[in-house]
Order: structure tokens, then sequence, then C-alpha cells
């Protein structure tokens, strides 16, 4: 930690693969030791270099899924068809491989424990993956900041850490959860499927005389639309954080 | 060079001896910009040349679509190293678009929609060098690429093909265009492997 | 193709090269049309030849960034200034972004 300080300038790192986790049949969470790591805050990405025998190379960023633990950090990634880094690292990359990476980097759409504000996370796909660093970091903290998830998915099988969300759900009264399914939702569903919409924001949201920390995270078609959804329904736009991922949903 | 990523390729592509130095060949068609994509209606469309002493020619697109067009096949190199060999397009020489225009500039400073400029020495314009190109693969161009016209000057790495053109000027002093003032060469020369200052 | 673009979070690690604070919580104000705001919220293309950040109001460049091996150019003469935090005691908190 002393020695970033005194250097401050990044510089590339090797994290070694120890375990690989499959969130969905397509989705993976890739678990990496990286010695030296100087910790990180729920909502910070690193950025991966990948180099091919001939030299070539291409770098992507991915937001830090973990909630900081010491050496080791997870990714996760959702691989985009016709994609070029996210099918290796989601089909290809396996235990003991090594991946180049940069960071943590990013210190405006964070969550730090401490600050006794609702927090409002709207998740859109692979959106979700920071603000699971998020509620991570909570549970870790014992912070008792109450957190409403509005997550935004195709159908129920995409879910990612869907388990691991249903429990914490159930388990965390301060944790509310609420999947919106926009292609299909399950049978019995309260709401049909579809995009999400002001009234799905007013009823699973905090409302804005809560000035909750609203944290926006998706691709960018879907950041947009519910970023101007909430400033619609009254929240300051100055409370509300967003992370675009780019037109495919996480790095391509 | 960074550690090798196991099993990593990357995007297709292969190298060939007859390519511009640190070059490969790549099957798609990459579209790389620094702003978002004009949307420009064809009524209001207009080409400009304005010459060292400020007289001023210009071309709506009738007018453009009416001077003499050629069909070319020519080689791209971008400097983030893809290249695509024996690409087709239709466009208007600037041998045509020059051709009666009296300058005694040296330079010219390329202008699109959107605010994007390139610069390069006039003769590097004539002499069959450089094209408006309206067409490309045998279709309209696409927006994406550079739709309605776009600048072609092969020779030179493909950020000096100016997307969305609309306009030169001609200059008696060289005016770094976007790319050129933050890094990127002056000139530009492939088989010199001009990619950024002091190449 | 084509991508949408990206927002200022897009920056951090680019320049964290450059800058040994971290710069997306920084605030800019546009030299075009005076707009304040965390750079964060940039509209920014990555996949031209260099990275480029533009105002989220008017659209004008604010910030390029090109990258060689060895060197970097950084342009910001769309920014009248940039506002950084830097952390008062540089020993308590790692100084890039967390």
């Amino acid at each position: 930690m002393a020695r970033a300080a005194v250097l401050g300038r990044l510089s590339w790192r090797v994290g070694t693969v120890v375990a690989l986790r499959d969130e969905t049949s397509t989705a993976r969470t890739i678990v990496l030791d990286v010695p030296g790591w100087p910790g990180h805050v729920a909502g910070q990405h690193v950025d991966l270099r990948l180099t091919a025998p001939d030299g070539y190379s291409t770098e992507r960023s991915y937001s830090i899924a973990s909630a900081p633990d010491g050496d080791r950090l997870e990714l996760t990634v959702e691989p985009i068809p016709d994609g070029e880094v996210s099918p290796y690292l989601a089909g290809v990359l396996a235990s003991g491989d090594q991946l180049e990476l940069r960071g943590p980097v990013g210190g405006w759409f964070v969550w730090r424990p401490g600050t006794a504000d609702p927090v409002f996370l709207v998740a859109g796909g692979s959106g979700l993956v920071p603000l699971m660093a998020m509620i991570r970091a909570r549970e870790l903290t014992g912070d008792e900041s109450p957190f409403r998830l509005v997550y935004s998915v195709r159908d129920p099988a995409s879910i990612l850490y869907a388990d691991e969300l249903r429990r914490r759900a159930r388990d965390d009264r301060g944790l509310d959860v609420t999947c919106a399914y926009t292609r299909m939702a399950p049978p019995g569903s309260p709401r049909p499927a579809g995009r999400i919409d002001a009234s799905l924001l007013i009823a699973a949201g905090w409302p804005p005389d809560r000035r909750p920390a609203v944290f926006v995270c998706g691709p960018t078609g879907f950041v947009e639309a519910a970023a101007n959804l909430l400033v619609d329904i009254g929240h300051d736009p100055r409370r509300v954080k967003t992370e675009r991922f780019g037109s495919t949903g996480g790095s391509p | 060079m960074g550690i090798v990523s196991r099993g990593f390729g990357g995007r297709r592509r292969s190298s060939r001896p007859d390519l511009p130095p640190g070059q490969y060949l790549v099957e798609d068609f990459p579209v790389l910009s620094a702003g978002p994509t004009p949307r420009i209606d064809l009524g209001s469309w207009e080409f400009r040349v304005v010459t060292e002493d400020g007289s001023k020619r210009a071309w709506d697109w009738a007018a453009f679509r009416a001077m003499p067009s050629e069909d070319i096949t020519v080689d791209l190199h971008c400097v983030t190293k893809w290249s695509k060999l024996g690409t087709r397009w239709a466009g208007v020489s600037l041998d045509a678009i020059l051709g009666d225009i009296e300058t005694a500039a040296e330079f010219a400073l390329v202008g699109s929609y959107g605010g994007y400029t390139t610069n390069l020495p006039l003769e590097d314009l004539r002499s069959g060098q450089a094209w408006i190109a309206y067409a490309y693969d045998g279709g309209d161009l696409d927006p994406e690429h550079g739709g309605p016209a776009r600048l072609l000057v092969p020779h030179l790495y493909l950020w000096k093909s100016a997307k969305w053109v609309n306009g030169i000027q001609l200059l008696d002093a060289d005016e770094p265009g976007f790319w050129e003032s933050v890094g990127y060469h002056n000139y530009g020369d492939p088989w010199r492997e001009q990619r950024y200052w002091g190449d | 193709m084509s991508q949408l673009p990206l927002d200022g979070n897009a920056l951090a690690g680019p320049l964290s090269e450059v800058f040994s604070v971290d710069v997306t919580a920084a605030i800019g104000e546009c030299a075009h049309c005076r707009r304040r705001g965390p750079m964060a919220e940039t509209v920014v293309y990555a996949s031209a030849p260099g990275l480029v950040a533009r105002c989220p109001s008017c659209e004008v460049v604010v910030l390029r960034l090109v990258r060689d091996s060895g060197r970097a150019w950084l342009d910001l003469r769309g920014l009248i200034c940039l506002q950084l935090a830097i952390p008062d005691d540089p020993e308590a908190e790692p100084a890039n972004g967390t």
C-alpha cells in the first residue's frame, strides 16, 4: 500500500487465476490472486491486457466483483458473441493462467461504507458486477446503509449470482432485490416482461426525499434510459452516478 | 511487450510481407471514431475549397455527383496497425476538384462535419493520389465509414482520409490537424512507419 | 459494427499512467460551454487512434490522450481547469483511485 502511494502512477501487475466459477450458462467469475494487491473500493475496475504470441495486444476494462480481500479479487465476464476478449476470458482462460492487469482505478463510481445514506442500485445485465461488489462490501463491513437493487435482465436464467442474491435478500433486512425481466418473466410474475419504467423504479427503489446515493451501471443505452427515468421521477442528478459499459454490455 | 496470454489469439489477422512495417491484415472493416457519427442531410451537404487568399469554390451534392467519377481499388493502412487490401471505392479525384482553382499554396487542411481536421501537403492530394469517395464496395458509403462522402488518400495512414469531409483550406503555412497536434506524425507514410512525432 | 461511446470512467486506467491521483472524480470546466462536472460524466470515444473525451453538454472535445510505447501526449485545451482531490497524507491512503 505504501509503495503504491509513493509511486503514485500505476503500472501493470500480473495476477494468477486460482479458481473459475460458472455464474450462468454463459457468464463466469474469474478468481485472481494478485501479489501485492493494494486493496480496492467497491465500484472500481481493472484494465486487463491480453497479448497474443505475435505481440498483438488489446486491453479491456472489467469491474471488480468482489469486496476487498487481501490479494484476491474476482471479475465476472459475460461473453459477447463475436467479442474479441470476453469469449476468451469466459471460455478459454484456465486455472493457473496469468492475466496482466492495471488497477484498481476509478474514484468516482465507488461506494464507501460509513456514509449511512440509503443506496439505490440500478443494474442492466452485466452492469450488476460493480454493484455486487458494493453489496458484498456492505456485508463485509457490517455497514447499515439500507440498499435497494433493481436488476434488469433478459430472463431468470441470465441472473448473475442468483443464489447469492436470493440468500442475501432473504437474510438481510437492509437489502431489497427486485428483478425486472425484459424478454421472459417467470410464470406468476407480478410484472410482465419489459424494460424498466418509472413505476418500477418508484415501487422498488428509494424515493427522492430519502436522498439516496444512486448507482446505475450497464450498457450505454440502458444507463441513459435509466438515468433519464430517475431524474424524471425526481432524483437529484448530482446524486446519480453512472457507469456505461458500451453498446454490448461489459467490454467487447 | 506484455506477458503472452496462453490461448489468446485476438481478432482474425495475418501478417504478410507485402504490408507496410508493423501492419497486419484484417477481415472486417474496423470503425474508429473520435466523436458521434454526423448525420448529414444530402440537401444541405456542401463541399468547399477555400484558397490561401480567401476565394471559395463550393459544390452541393448534385454538383459534386455531376463531377467525373472513378472506380478505384486501393489498400488501407490504419495507424492502429490493421490493413485492408483491395478495397473498392467510387469517388471524384482531387485533381478534378482542384482542377481550375488557382493557388500557390503548399499545404492543405481538410475539415469534416463534426469538427475533425487533418493536414497534408497539397501535392499529396494531387496526381491521382486522392479522391472524395461516396461509394464503397458497390454501395453508398455508410455513415459509420464516413458517408455521405469522405476523403481517401491511401498512400498515407488512414487517419488522413477524413470521414464526413466538408472542405479543404489551402494554406501557405502548415497547420496540424486533430491527431497531428497531439502526437501523431505530421505526414504519416505507412511505408516509413511514421506513426508518431519524430518517427 | 460501431460502438456507442463510454463515459469518463473509462479514462481512469489510461490516465492512471499520467496522473498519480484519480481523475474521474476530478471536476472539469468545459472551455466551450463552461459546464462543470466530474470527468466521469464526459462522453468517451475509446475506439479512435487515441482517447477522446467530450463535454456531455456541448460535445466539444475536452481531453485527448495518445499513447506510444514510452511516451504519451495529453491535450487538455478543452478544459479551463481541472479540480483534483489530493489526499493530504500520502502515506495514509494509496494514491490512485482507492
